[in-house]
């Protein structure tokens, strides 16, 4: 499958807005904490925002934590993407960070709430260009 | 008209049960960012202010001013306003504190004044923002819609004082703060933004739910007086920012900034960009400054092959993670 990301997208909905333009085939991560951790079959780049304040602490949604804390689905991440806010400060897109640490893996790009078109469009012809180049 | 239900009676707060988890969320984001001024040694700027031109101070007290000016509306009419709109006790409770720590930024340039400034520079500057016709003329533009029957449209002006309208200002500490000037001013005004920011998102995320329950007509009547009233603020603001910083030759990248923000306020909205990438490219050093590794390459996909980015050592907190 081309694309193949897996993101996840508070009740702002700003995350699966930008998805939704990218037209890129994705799986969202479910909003509620109580709901099954989702298994994924095949390796995906992960699209998540990040809580604002400059904390470490909190800045991953708890959602992608419980997520990534699944071996399986850990072991199939390849790339991460981080929306968030340059009013954060270097917390800017902090959530990527972590996750691109954690799992060793690029973090690929950010943009700030839905994305401008142009942050669209440099995603979309990138993560099809990186998914031709994954051996 | 649909319009939102008000709360009509006042019953005691239960935090335990929440109709919105999104108001629980931005709680205890906004009361875990709370600073004050005196935790930031505004002192450690005195040598630098006074390397500064009379011209260089004067332009530096009135952009504060004009800030200040702007917080004690969002302190004491904004969020009040908003609160009587809340549509759960828990909103209601986040514009108190919306509200407050709007009174703590107000707060902060008087702090910053007392440090560096003397007090009849300060007067000076005070008597200008009373005259300033822009000023007022950007104050009167947001009071009008906050003093509306227009619920969605309090919002929306909300929304553009908090994610648009002090950034003619901002820009100028960030100035300052890649010229190695007034870092520690700096440092307190990027406190500033970034408690902006979750305004600006918050209030914007309720008036997309409010505005989610409209009718399609009162929809797109909605938007179309908040692009209008974007344009008209806009407008203003083009003629504030070519009156403080034409002398210092920063006009046209203050402009940048200024849509860079627009652009922002309106996504926080739910509304589409406006301005193109064309006329958002801020200096760098001014983006670095507001952000110090937004200019890094994290674009991945543009970069030339070596940018192979793995995030940088960040202290994470290991019990928030099983592996």
């Amino acid at each position: 499958m081309v694309g193949n990301l897996v993101y996840f997208s508070t009740k702002s909905g700003n995350t699966h807005r930008f998805i939704e333009k990218t037209g890129l085939a994705a799986q969202r991560l479910p909003l509620s904490r109580q709901a099954p951790v989702p298994q994924v079959d095949q390796p995906y780049i992960l699209v998540t925002p990040t809580y604002g304040g400059g904390q470490a602490k909190g800045a991953v949604p708890g959602q992608v934590i419980r997520f990534l804390n699944d071996e399986h689905n850990r072991h199939l991440i390849r790339g991460v993407i981080a929306a968030g806010n340059t009013n954060f400060g270097d917390a800017y897109g902090l959530a990527g960070r972590i996750i691109a640490e954690k799992c060793q893996v690029p973090l690929l790009y950010r943009f700030e709430l839905f994305g401008t078109d142009e942050d669209v469009a440099k995603v979309r012809e990138g993560v099809e260009e990186f998914w031709k180049r994954q051996p | 008209m649909n319009m939102m239900q008000r709360l009509s009676r006042v019953d005691a707060i239960n935090w335990n049960r929440l109709q919105d988890d999104k108001d629980l969320e931005v709680w205890n984001r906004l009361t875990s960012n709370f600073w004050l001024p005196e935790k930031v040694p505004l002192s450690n700027d005195i040598q630098s202010w006074n390397t500064l031109t009379d011209k260089e101070k004067q332009l530096t007290i009135r952009v504060f001013t004009g800030l200040t000016l702007l917080d004690t509306i969002q302190s004491s009419v904004g969020a009040p306003v908003l609160m009587e709109d809340a549509r759960t006790p828990h909103e209601e409770a986040v514009y108190t504190n919306i509200a407050f720590m709007e009174s703590v930024h107000a707060r902060s340039y008087s702090s910053i004044f007392s440090t560096l400034c003397t007090t009849r520079d300060v007067d000076d500057a005070f008597r200008w923002s009373e005259e300033n016709p822009t000023l007022q003329a950007k104050s009167e533009l947001i009071l009008g819609r906050y003093r509306s029957d227009d619920p969605l449209m309090r919002k929306v002006a909300s929304v553009f004082l908090e994610s648009f309208l002090f950034y003619s200002g901002f820009y100028l500490p960030m100035y300052w703060s890649s010229h190695a000037k007034l870092t520690n001013t700096a440092d307190l005004i990027r406190l500033i933004i970034r408690d902006e920011a979750v305004h600006g998102y918050y209030i914007g995320y309720k008036f997309q739910q409010d505005l989610a329950e409209a009718t399609p007509e009162r929809q797109q009547e909605v938007k179309d007086y908040a692009y209008e009233l974007l344009l008209e603020l806009y407008d203003n603001e083009v003629r504030y920012t070519e009156s403080l910083y034409d002398e210092v030759g920063l006009t046209e990248d203050v402009k940048k900034f200024l849509h860079y923000n627009a652009n922002k306020a309106l996504m926080n909205l739910g509304f589409e960009p406006l301005f193109p990438s064309s006329e958002t490219d801020v200096d760098p050093t001014i983006m670095a400054a507001l952000s110090p590794n937004a200019d890094e390459n994290h674009d991945f996909f543009s970069g030339s092959g070596s940018s192979y980015v793995i995030g940088k050592a960040v202290a994470t907190e290991d019990d928030d993670w099983a592996f």
